[in-house]
């Protein structure tokens, strides 16, 4: 099966750690395949906690561990893997990554982990995750695997962190808890725009942002 | 290769090996990490205790100003009789399992209530637990030494909206329990309920609901009502004037001393 045979394209042993093909796994998610923009992956996520930034930032670095590790892991076993039980494994090794990371986040920021609740629990189902380790991990070598990890776990929290700046902007006055919108301005009759903190809203901005960046990316116009 | 890694056999082998490195390694990670997360959820737990008389604790600070603050600790039985000599610790009591337990019987039931002196004032800390829309609400209202005004409260809860039912847990919704009663002028129990539309401003046993969370407002209504009845008894003795001429200990007079002078100064602050 095509899955589990070698690279196709395999890298030389003397290729450097950050050679132009590694360091374009690691740029293109932010805009070219950015996974929430133009594969459209882990959309749900996106709209559920991107109402304070502090939220999505933790969640995309949680994200970002899984993919990079799940990928990491899923590249090294890929030989080893039995074809027929492939995404049960896949599912295994990514559900043990997240409840690590589900387990220290407990530990360790305790209100955030609080805050993101069933999230966590939910990369398991973020289509990102088990979308790279089909797409990319089991045709291609430990490393560049474990960048595009990181590359699609970044893009995936680049615009979580647009999307959750905007809407803590507009829906509570902060950003990162800290007030910026002062009273006084709400002492003139400002108020917070309760829609930006639902869900749809999210998907509004998610929306436009698709919008701009296929208006302006020449590559992704489509005919 | 002469392993052939699509054979039953291979196939049986891997997925054994894998599931017992996995298991051994999720095993290890949450035993390794589980004290830091007990000392949380009890950190969060004094934190909790504490907001419900307006203190602001850090989870670093939690625990020496519980220890602190926190001066006695009953239980109480399901008739709000306290317990003497109670084989549980009030703090160790978990109410929320307590509640969902359903087969416990009433009268097994233990509740906690906490003593809180804060600038010289002792306010009684209720702890609470009721169901909104998502999964259970938690929390704690802090009685005046008079029995019946709130001194404060504070809620919790496990998932409820954010920006919606989620809202119980901040401020704005908290602050306005200061000060409300929770009898009313006859002494009849008259919990505070969360009043959908808005409490009227002179409502002493209404706070404002909150806008799309309406299940969520109605559950913590509930959950006031059901929990306080509870202690009814109990704060219906903090209510009883205290009998002055019975404290004919001589221990006790330097107390006394000053509990009648503090009521005298209030007084005259009255009368003013």
């Amino acid at each position: 099966m095509s899955a589990v045979a070698e690279a196709p394209v395999a890298a030389k042993e003397s290729e450097p750690l950050f050679s132009k093909k590694n360091r374009k796994l690691l740029s293109d998610p932010f805009n070219d395949s950015n996974p929430i923009t133009v594969q459209v992956l882990g959309i749900c996520s996106a709209l559920a906690i991107t109402v304070q930034v502090k939220q999505a930032v933790v969640m995309a670095l949680s994200v970002t561990v899984v993919t990079a590790f799940s990928n990491l892991i899923m590249s090294m076993i890929r030989n080893f893997v039995p074809n027929r039980i492939r995404i049960i494994v896949q599912l295994v090794v990514v559900a043990a990554l997240v409840i690590l990371v589900d387990q220290t986040l407990k530990a360790f920021v305790y209100d955030v982990s609080k805050q993101l609740s069933v999230f966590v629990g939910l990369i398991i189902t973020n289509c990102i995750v088990m979308g790279r380790i089909e797409a990319f991990a089991l045709a291609n070598r430990p490393w560049p695997s474990f960048i595009d990890g990181i590359g699609n776990g970044l893009g995936y929290g680049f615009i979580l962190f647009i999307v959750a700046v905007f809407r803590e902007f507009f829906g509570s006055g902060k950003f990162w808890g800290i007030q910026l919108i002062p009273q006084a301005v709400y002492d003139m009759g400002y108020v917070n725009n309760g829609l930006v903190i639902l869900p749809p809203m999210a998907l509004i901005v998610v929306g436009t942002i698709i919008w701009v960046q296929r208006s302006r990316n020449t590559k992704l116009i489509e005919n | 290769m002469a392993l052939d890694v699509n054979s039953n056999s291979y196939t049986f082998g891997f997925s054994t090996l894998m599931v017992i490195i996995v298991a051994v390694l999720l095993a290890y990670a949450s035993e390794g990490l589980k004290p830091m997360q007990n000392a949380n959820v009890t950190r969060e737990k004094m934190q909790n205790i504490l907001s419900s008389v307006g203190v602001k604790a850090t989870a670093e600070e939690a625990e020496t100003m519980y220890k602190e603050m926190i001066v006695e600790s009953y239980v109480l039985d399901h008739d709000g009789k306290v317990v003497e000599g109670s084989d549980v610790q009030a703090f160790d009591i978990d109410v929320l399992a307590q509640y969902k337990d359903k087969a416990k019987a009433d009268a097994d039931k233990r509740y906690p209530l906490f003593v809180c002196e804060k600038d010289g004032k002792l306010s009684y800390i209720i702890p609470m637990v009721g169901t909104g829309l998502w999964g259970p609400i938690w929390g704690y209202m802090a009685m005046a030494s008079d029995g019946k005004t709130v001194e404060g409260a504070s809620f919790d809860h496990k998932g409820e909206t954010p920006g919606l039912g989620a809202e119980i847990k901040t401020d704005w919704f908290q602050a306005p329990f200061v000060g409300k009663t929770i009898f009313d002028d006859n002494g009849e129990f008259a919990p505070i309920k969360a009043v959908k539309g808005g409490a009227a401003d002179d409502d002493p046993h209404g706070v404002d609901a909150i806008s799309g969370g309406t299940i969520t407002s109605n559950g913590l209504s509930a959950m006031i009502e059901n929990t306080l009845k509870i202690y009814v008894g109990y704060l219906k003795d903090l209510q009883k004037p205290v009998e002055v001429p019975v404290v004919t200990d001589s221990l006790a007079t330097d107390s006394l001393a000053t509990d009648t002078l503090q009521v005298v100064t209030t007084q005259t602050a009255t009368v003013k």
